[in-house]
C-alpha cells in the first residue's frame, strides 16, 4: 500500500533532563541520524510523567508516546524512573482496554553516554507504529490532510471535551 | 494570557542549523502562531548581537516572553537567560527550542522533515512559553569546608590548593595512606624524576597541614543535599590501632609473625605482615591491622603486637566510627584501576611465569621495591637476556576497552630505557601506534630510538612457551605480526612486559549514584562538557580531577586537580550560589491531606502538619523531579516551571499541525484528571 509507506508516525517523547534528553543531545552531537518522527517534550524526571500527558498526546493527533528515563537504578532523583515504570504499565493496561495497541505507548532507557540507544529506539519504535498505522484518535488524519492546525484548536477540543 | 507578546529568534548557528533547516521559513511562518509578536532569523544568537537583538526588542517592542530556537538548553539556555535578565524580564519567562541537536543535526538527510519538526518544536515552545511565570533563583550559603575524596595525586593537589589558600578540607581516602598509584612507580616519563621524590614532600604536607583533615582507611558512606549545603557520612573502618598513642616506630609489623602477599602497594610481588604500614613513606605514619589475615582474629591468640608495642596503641577491640560533617563542595579524584591481565588468556599473565604487569614491573625496578630495584625474571635472580613489551593490553581493544589508555605508550618507554639503563637486555615494544603527544614526548621516543630498543608495528597475537623453532627453548615465544614489513614473527624473549589499561574503579557506578552524577559508557565519571568544562558535573558543587574522569598522566592529572580546586575556590569566595527554582509547591487551601505525595518523595521533602491536616513541601531539601506533582490526585502540587498547564500547553504545540481545529464525529472522548 503505497500511502502507508508514505505514512510518516507522529511520536511525542517525553524525556527526563539528565540522562535521556543528554542522549538526544549527543545523538545530535554525533551526528547519528533517526526519523524525523520524534517530538519531544523535556521534563526533569520520568517520575513527573503524569499519564494525562500521555493521553493528551495520543488524543492531540500523535500515533505513539515514547517515554525515557534514566536506567533502572540510575534516577538522578534516585527513584523517579520506577515510578514511571509502574504508572506506564497501568496505563498501557487501560489504553489496552480502549484498544491501543501496546506498542503505542513505550517506556525506554538511555544514559546520557547512549545516544546510540536513544537514536536506534526512535527508529525502531517508528518501525513499529509505522506497521500499526495511524492511530485516528481524534480524527487527526482528516485535518492533517487540509494542514489548517492551529493551536487554538487543540485548547478549543480540550473545552469542548471538559465541559 | 492573550495580552503576551512573544519574540521568537530562529538561530542558524552557522550552517549547522540554517544547512539543513530552512530558518527563514520557519521564522516566517512563526509570526502567525498565537501571541507572536516578533519572530526572525539570526546567524548566530549566542553572539552578543543576537543577544543584543533579544535585548532590545523586550525593551523597545514590550516582549514579555521569549523564545529562542537554537542549540540545547544545556548549552546556551543560561546565556538567554541571563540576556532577558539585563534587559529587565525575569529569566524563567524564556523557553529554549532545541532545534540543532535533536533537529538539523539528526535529519541532516532529510531537510524538509527537519524543516517540519522544527517547526513542531518551536509551536510547543511559543505555546509553552506563555505559560511560564517570573521565579526567583533561590539564593543559598556556600559551606566553607570542601571534601576531596580520592588521595591520590589529583586530590593531594585540590586539598592543597584549597588549603592553602586558607580553607578548610577533609581529604577522604579508602586505604590506609594517601599517595594512591604515583606512590608506587619508580620514574616518570619523560623527565625521568624519582616519583617518590617528588610525591612524598606533597603528602607530607597534606598531613600537616592546619586545613586539612586527613581521613584515611574512610570511605564516603552517604552524600545529601545540594551545592553549598551537603551533608556527608563518612565511615572511619577501624585501624585496631590508637592513632594518639601509635608513633609509628615500627615495633608491631616487625614482630608480626603473619607474612601475607602484597598485592596492593607491591602489586603481588612482595609479602607485608597482617599489621602493616602500606610503605616507609605512608602518610599518615600509623600502621592497621588486616582483620582478614590477621592471626588473632583467625585463632584468638597470637597478640605479638600488643605486647611488644612501647605505647599500648594496638587496640583489638576498636570498631569502626561513623561520622557526618557538612560541606560545601564536593571533589571526586577515586583514580583508576588496572585492567586485570588474566583477561587476556592468550598473553599467559598468571600462567607464564615470567610476563609481567606494568604495574609488577613498576614495583620490581623501584629501588624500595621487593627486588630494590633489578630487574630479574620471576625466580629472583637470572636477569633477562631479552624483553618484550606489549602495548594496549586491555585498551584499543573492543573486546576490553575500546579508548586508548593514554599513558602506556610513553610508560612503555620509560620502561625500554630502565631496562637498557640496568641490564644488558635487548628491548622489543610491540606497538599498534606509538602516542607521543604532548611536551618533550616525541623526544623521549626518538632517544630511545637512539638508545636501541627495537618497535615492532603489530598487535601481538599471542605469548607462548612452546617452542616451535630452534633457539626458542625455555624462551617466551611473542606471536606478532609485523605490519611494517609484512610478514608473522616469532621473538624468543626472557620476559614479557603487558602494559596494562587504566580502568575506571570497579566501583565507579555505583560511586556516580552516590554523588548523582553521570558515568560514560566505559565508566569514567560524566564532566559537565567535554571541552569547555571537563571538571565540573551534572550536579552543582560536585566536581572530578584525574584519572576519574577518563585516562590521562601525571601533569594533566595535576592540572585538574588544580582547576578544580580553583572551581571550588570561586564558589567559596563568592559565599552564595543561584539554584534553580524548579521546586514544589502545594496549595494548602485545596490539599486534602491524603497523604499520597508524603512516601512519594525520595527525599523526605514533604511534610504532613498534624495540626493543619495538609502536606508542606521543605523547598530546601525539594530537588524538583517532580513525582509528587505527578501523583497528586488532587492535582494541586505545581512543579516550578514544569506546571501541568505549561506541559499541556507543550503538547498542544508540537502536535500543531495534526488538526484538531474540530471534533470529528467518530473521535473517542477520554477523560482528563481535571
Amino acid at each position: 500500500m503505497s500511502d502507508l509507506q508514505e505514512f510518516q508516525p507522529v511520536i511525542v517523547g517525553f524525556l527526563c533532563n539528565w540522562c535521556s534528553y543528554r542522549a538526544a543531545d549527543l545523538a545530535g552531537t554525533s551526528r547519528m541520524g533517526y526519523p524525523a518522527t520524534l517530538r519531544d517534550i523535556r521534563i526533569m524526571c520520568t517520575g513527573r510523567l503524569d499519564p494525562a500527558f500521555v493521553l493528551k498526546a495520543l488524543r492531540g493527533g500523535a500515533d505513539g508516546v515514547l517515554i525515557m528515563g534514566c536506567h533502572p537504578g540510575q534516577c538522578h532523583y534516585e527513584e523517579g524512573n520506577y515510578k514511571a515504570l509502574r504508572r506506564v504499565a497501568l496505563l498501557k493496561r487501560t489504553l489496552a482496554q480502549l484498544g491501543v495497541e501496546p506498542e503505542r505507548v513505550q517506556l525506554g532507557w538511555a544514559s546520557a553516554a547512549e545516544g546510540v540507544v536513544f537514536a536506534e529506539k526512535v527508529a525502531e519504535m517508528t518501525e513499529q507504529i509505522r506497521a500499526l498505522g495511524p492511530l485516528r484518535w481524534g480524527g487527526n488524519l482528516a485535518d492533517k490532510a487540509n494542514g489548517n492546525g492551529t493551536l487554538a484548536g487543540v485548547a478549543a477540543m480540550d473545552e469542548e471535551v471538559v465541559s | 494570557m492573550a495580552e503576551e507578546k512573544v519574540g521568537v529568534y530562529i538561530c542558524h548557528c552557522g550552517h549547522n542549523i540554517a544547512g539543513t533547516v530552512d530558518v527563514e521559513a520557519v521564522a516566517e511562518w512563526a509570526k502567525d502562531l498565537p501571541n507572536v509578536e516578533v519572530s526572525t532569523d539570526y546567524k548566530f544568537m549566542c553572539s552578543s548581537l543576537g543577544q543584543e537583538l533579544v535585548e532590545e526588542d523586550i525593551r523597545e517592542k514590550g516582549l514579555t516572553r521569549v523564545v529562542v530556537a537554537a542549540c540545547s538548553p544545556h548549552m546556551h539556555e543560561p546565556t538567554f537567560r541571563k540576556a532577558c535578565e539585563r534587559a529587565g524580564l525575569n529569566p524563567y519567562l524564556f523557553e529554549m527550542a532545541n532545534i540543532r541537536e535533536h533537529a538539523s543535526w539528526v535529519h541532516a538527510d532529510d531537510p524538509d522533515a527537519a524543516t517540519e519538526k522544527t517547526k513542531a518544536i518551536v509551536a510547543g515552545a511559543v505555546s509553552r512559553v506563555v505559560h511560564h511565570e517570573p521565579l526567583d533563583t533561590l539564593v543559598v550559603p556556600v559551606n566553607e569546608k570542601t571534601m576531596v575524596v580520592g588521595g591520590g595525586i589529583a586530590g593531594i593537589n585540590t586539598a592543597l590548593e584549597i588549603a592553602n589558600a586558607g580553607y578548610p578540607v577533609v581529604l577522604v581516602e579508602r586505604e590506609p595512606s594517601i599517595g594512591g598509584h604515583m606512590a608506587q612507580f619508580d620514574k616518570t616519563f619523560p623527565t625521568l624524576d624519582c616519583s617518590a621524590c617528588i610525591l612524598t614532600p606533597k603528602m607530607f604536607d597534606v598531613g600537616n597541614h592546619p586545613n586539612i583533615e586527613l581521613m584515611t582507611y574512610s570511605e564516603v558512606e552517604n552524600v545529601e543535599g545540594y551545592v553549598g549545603n551537603f551533608t556527608v557520612t563518612i565511615r572511619q573502618k577501624a585501624r585496631k590501632i590508637n592513632i594518639e598513642d601509635c608513633t609509628g616506630c615500627g615495633d608491631c609489623w616487625e614482630r608480626c609473625p603473619k607474612k601475607v602477599v602484597d598485592t596492593d602497594y607491591e602489586a603481588g610481588l612482595g609479602y607485608r605482615t597482617a599489621v602493616y604500614r602500606p610503605f616507609p613513606q605512608a602518610v599518615p605514619k600509623y600502621p592497621v591491622i588486616d582483620v582478614e589475615t590477621c592471626i588473632y582474629y583467625d585463632t584468638g591468640k597470637c597478640r605479638a603486637c600488643e605486647k611488644f608495642c612501647p605505647t599500648g596503641a594496638i587496640n583489638f577491640e576498636q570498631e569502626d566510627e561513623v561520622v557526618m560533617t557538612k560541606v560545601g563542595n564536593i571533589v571526586l579524584a577515586t583514580g583508576y584501576d588496572l585492567f586485570d591481565c588474566r583477561r587476556i588468556p592468550q598473553y599467559g599473565f598468571g600462567r607464564l611465569a615470567n610476563v609481567f604487569s606494568s604495574l609488577e614491573f613498576e614495583r620490581m625496578t623501584n629501588a624500595s621495591g621487593p627486588t630494590g630495584g633489578k630487574i630479574v625474571l620471576r625466580d629472583g635472580v637470572t636477569e633477562p637476556e631479552s624483553v618484550a613489551i606489549i602495548h594496549c593490553v586491555g585498551s584499543r581493544d573492543k573486546n576490553y576497552n575500546e579508548y586508548c589508555s593514554g599513558i602506556c605508550c610513553m610508560a612503555a618507554l620509560k620502561f625500554a630505557h630502565l631496562i637498557h639503563e640496568k641490564t644488558n637486555a635487548e628491548v622489543y615494544n610491540c606497538y599498534i601506534d606509538m602516542r607521543s603527544a604532548f611536551k618533550d614526548y616525541e623526544e623521549f621516543y626518538n632517544r630511545l630510538m637512539e638508545e636501541g630498543t627495537h618497535f615492532i608495528r603489530g598487535r601481538v597475537a599471542e605469548v607462548t612457551d612452546a617452542a616451535r623453532m630452534p633457539g626458542e627453548e625455555g624462551k617466551l615465544i611473542v606471536q606478532v605480526e609485523d605490519t611494517l614489513i609484512g610478514k608473522q614473527r616469532r621473538v624468543p624473549v626472557d620476559m614479557v612486559i603487558l602494559m596494562a589499561a587504566m580502568e575506571p574503579r570497579w566501583d565507579s557506578v555505583e560511586v556516580s549514584h552516590q554523588f548523582g552524577i553521570g558515568c560514560s559508557a566505559a565508566g569514567f565519571f560524566t564532566e559537565k562538557h567535554p571541552k569547555l568544562d571537563p571538571i565540573a558535573t551534572m550536579s552543582d558543587g560536585v566536581f572530578i580531577a584525574g584519572v576519574a574522569q577518563g585516562p590521562k598522566d601525571i601533569p594533566l592529572t595535576v592540572g585538574q586537580g588544580a582547576a578544580a580546586a580553583a572551581r571550588v575556590l570561586t564558589l567559596i569566595t563568592t559565599g552564595e550560589v543561584e539554584m534553580e527554582p524548579v521546586r514544589a509547591t502545594i496549595d494548602e487551601a485545596r490539599c486534602s491531606g491524603c497523604r499520597i505525595c508524603n512516601n512519594l518523595c525520595p527525599y523526605g521533602a514533604i511534610d504532613f502538619l498534624e495540626e493543619e491536616a495538609v502536606s508542606r513541601v521543605n523547598p530546601a531539601l525539594c530537588k524538583g523531579c517532580g513525582t509528587c506533582v505527578a501523583a497528586c490526585p488532587s492535582q494541586i502540587i505545581t512543579g516550578a516551571h514544569f506546571s501541568y498547564e505549561q506541559i499541556m500547553a507543550e503538547i498542544e504545540g508540537v502536535l500543531w499541525d495534526m488538526g484538531n481545529g474540530q471534533l470529528v464525529p467518530d473521535a473517542q472522548p477520554v477523560t482528563e484528571s481535571a
